[in-house]
């Protein structure tokens, strides 16, 4: 298990982080840009469970974070979920180019 | 009984009295508001006068000098433990004939108030007016500090200007309370620095303390405030110079006179009470109250006496020539101010056993009564012809009988005509000028035949000269309500009497009494002059005839200038619009417009271009959001990596 190195795991975080802000930035769906949010945050959580594994072995520390980020994902994504419905309720569509009013 | 169980009740009720009028006046006391303001007075009076019989025959004298009584002592701001803002009541014999003085007046004006301003629209209000002031005064008459009195001093300003601006819907009367109440502040300036350099030497605000610190002359204060010279004067002079720039002001002295005439657009009752009984008599108390401090500096006593003394012959040359009756009688209260104020000064100049401290206040005293008989007279007539002008007037003796026997008392009375109250007053303040100062003591003399003059020219130009021609004889209100009888009543008996009282003995400047001894040929000038004075005003204007109209012509200038009241009015405007209003008021406002405001409206005016610019920045779309805040973070993170590494 030890024997794959840090940089690789860190690696494949890295390239999920910009898969999901290369998806925040482009897609025009709200759900996709949530899907996108959600590989961010496991990005982050792949990070700090290799960390906490390699660089301080003896503490939990990093585990209990991700715990907490999976939890605090999961609230977001019901407010977000709900938000949408909201808005293609009020607007028949969840293009995210179609809900521009929160302007100047 | 111990005062402090009741004395309070003097300034407060009438402050009740004005807090329930003024909230619910309008709404709920819209009849009756007249009632319960004189019910208030009633008991006060009541309180007053007992307090007055309590102090001056039972328990005031102590070893046969009447001892100053704190009766109540509250401290309201403590700055440090030696100085403190106090509010209390101190009583003395000064403070107590004030204090009757003004609640009786003021009773017999709630009192003709109730018929002469009957069916006003405002009424509750000017009742809850009326008591405020009355609340005011009385706090200021028994003060026992000197920033008291100015609290006070400012709060009968204040209701004195509610009152003159009481017809808020006549322009000149908006006017008169402008000017009545600038002038008085502008005076009243002088007023605040004089109290503060005083307490600034002596330490303290309070008057008993003040007055001994200041005149104790191996005390520290003493030494510091003699040692010290600001401009080539010293400082004790400009503080007691200051002092009396604000009495002047509020007792109409020349050159502040000014307001006094125009304040009459008020009701008439409020002239009789404010205008001439009470508030422009204030000036006078507080130099009485100081008075010890002012022996101390001869010269301001010096000017003062000046002061008075010119007032007192300009206002009553002026006074002979109006033909407003409110105004001539506006005139003779300047003038009679001026009386008191030039005894309490004239004993500078010579050395004479009698202070001059009794024979003012008892002028004041005196004066209170037949000058508020007087006005109240004066606004029966008007309630009765509806109009201020004398012309309009005359014969109407016939119609308001009561009102001229009233009146005539009241005429002799301040013409000096014995055995009435005026009488015994002016002879005092004669008595004291005569022993001190010869040269004051003609102008006086001469002064008291011209009133004398002017006031006779009112008496038979209202109720003689024209036979009555006017159809009044079918006017249906007739004299008056009884309520408007009554005070007359009241105050012409007040009159008459109240110049029998031995006052010197009760009323002195050391507590025990003086006896001010008058030979009866030393009466014979005053009263000559008095008696000269009405048969000239007699021969002049008992019968309509020419003789007036020719007189006039023949003093052309003078008469004029009389007139134009010597142009006071004219110099003041030519000083404040031409030189202050170009010279600073103009320059002011525009700094405070181009460069003042320029620069708010300049910064303003940038920040709105440049949020102008930059708005397409929040275009609401949420990607371009993320976009920025991502490059936020990768910015901030090139600079925590390269630039700030630990």
């Amino acid at each position: 298990m030890s024997s794959i190195p840090l940089t690789h795991i860190l690696f494949v975080s890295t390239a999920l982080f910009f898969i999901g802000m290369y998806g925040l930035f482009t897609r025009r769906n709200l759900i996709t840009m949530l899907m996108s949010i959600e590989l961010i945050l496991n990005s982050v959580n792949i990070n700090f469970v290799a960390f906490n594994k390699y660089l301080y072995p003896d503490k939990l520390n990093g585990v209990f974070f991700s715990l907490f980020i999976i939890t605090v994902a999961a609230a977001e994504a019901a407010v977000a979920i709900a938000i949408i419905i909201n808005l293609y309720r009020n607007h028949r569509s969840i293009d995210v180019e179609e809900t521009q009013e929160m302007k100047y | 009984m111990d005062y402090s169980t009741y004395i309070a009740l003097i300034p407060l009720l009438p402050l009740a009295g004005f807090v329930i009028l003024g909230l619910f006046g309008q709404k709920h006391f819209a009849r009756s508001a007249g009632i319960l303001g004189t019910l208030i007075l009633v008991v006060v009076t009541v309180l007053a006068c007992y307090t007055a019989y309590n102090y001056f025959f039972i328990s005031g004298k102590i070893n046969g000098v009447y001892q100053p009584v704190t009766a109540l002592q509250y401290t309201w701001l403590q700055f440090s433990p030696g100085l403190s803002i106090d509010m209390g009541i101190l009583l003395d014999p000064a403070s107590v004939m004030m204090l009757v003085v003004v609640t009786f007046v003021s009773l017999m004006v709630h009192v003709f108030s109730l018929g002469y301003m009957k069916g006003e629209n405002r009424f509750a209000i000017y009742y809850a007016f009326l008591a405020l002031f009355t609340f005011s005064m009385l706090g200021l008459v028994l003060s026992t500090n000197i920033l008291q009195i100015y609290i006070f001093w400012e709060l009968v300003g204040v209701s004195s200007f509610l009152l003159i601006g009481f017809y808020y819907d006549r322009p000149t009367a908006v006017a008169a309370a402008k000017k009545a109440f600038i002038v008085t502040r502008f005076a009243d300036l002088g007023f605040l620095i004089g109290i503060l350099i005083l307490a600034f030497y002596s330490g303290t605000l309070d008057f008993g303390t003040l007055i001994q610190r200041l005149t104790d002359t191996n005390s520290t204060p003493w030494s510091q405030i003699a040692g010290t010279t600001f401009l080539g004067f010293p400082v004790l002079s400009w503080a007691l110079t200051l002092v009396f720039i604000g009495g002047a002001g509020k007792s109409a002295m020349f050159p502040l006179h000014i307001w006094l005439p125009d304040a009459m657009e008020g009701p008439t009752p409020v002239s009789a009470l404010i205008h001439a009984a009470t508030m422009v008599v204030a000036g006078v108390y507080l130099v009485a109250r100081l008075y010890p401090v002012y022996l101390i500096d001869l010269s301001v006593l010096q000017i003062i006496t000046w002061i008075g003394a010119v007032s007192a012959f300009l206002a009553a040359i002026i006074a002979c020539t109006q033909t407003d009756i409110k105004r001539v009688l506006a005139y003779s209260t300047i003038s009679q101010i001026g009386y008191m104020l030039f005894v309490l000064g004239v004993p500078a100049f010579g050395t004479a056993t009698n202070s001059g401290y009794s024979a003012s206040l008892f002028h004041l005293f005196t004066h209170a009564f037949f000058k508020s008989l007087l006005f109240l007279g004066a606004g029966a007539v008007i309630h009765f012809i509806h109009t201020n002008e004398m012309s309009n007037m005359g014969g109407v003796r016939k119609f308001m009988p009561l009102t001229h026997i009233t009146f005539l008392i009241a005429c002799m009375a301040i013409a000096g005509i014995p055995p009435l109250a005026g009488f015994f007053s002016k002879e005092e303040i004669l008595m004291t000028a005569w022993e001190n100062n010869r040269f004051i003591y003609y102008i006086a003399l001469i002064t008291s035949g011209i009133t004398a003059f002017y006031m006779f020219r009112l008496y038979f130009c209202i109720f003689w000269n024209k036979p009555p021609a006017h159809g009044h004889s079918s006017n249906e209100h007739g004299e008056g309500t009884v309520s408007m009888k009554l005070p007359l009543i009241f105050l012409a008996v007040a009159a008459i009497m109240v110049g029998f009282i031995p006052f010197s003995h009760y009323v002195s400047f050391n507590g025990q009494g003086e006896e001010i001894a008058i030979p009866i040929s030393f009466s014979i000038a005053p009263v000559a002059m008095a008696i000269a004075g009405i048969m000239l005003a007699y021969i002049l204007y008992y019968k309509e005839n020419q003789r007036p109209q020719k007189l006039a012509a023949a003093w052309g200038g003078l008469y004029r200038a009389a007139r134009q009241k010597f142009y006071f009015d004219e110099l003041y405007l030519f000083v404040t619009k031409k030189i202050i209003f170009n010279g600073i008021a103009k320059p002011a406002a525009w700094i405070d417009k181009y460069i003042v405001d320029g620069c708010m409206n300049w910064l303003g005016l940038t920040t709105t271009r440049i949020s102008e610019q930059i708005k397409a920045l929040q275009s609401g779309s949420v990607q371009s959001y993320a976009i920025y805040f991502f490059g936020g973070i990768v910015a901030l993170a090139g600079v925590f990596i390269y630039l700030l590494k630990a």
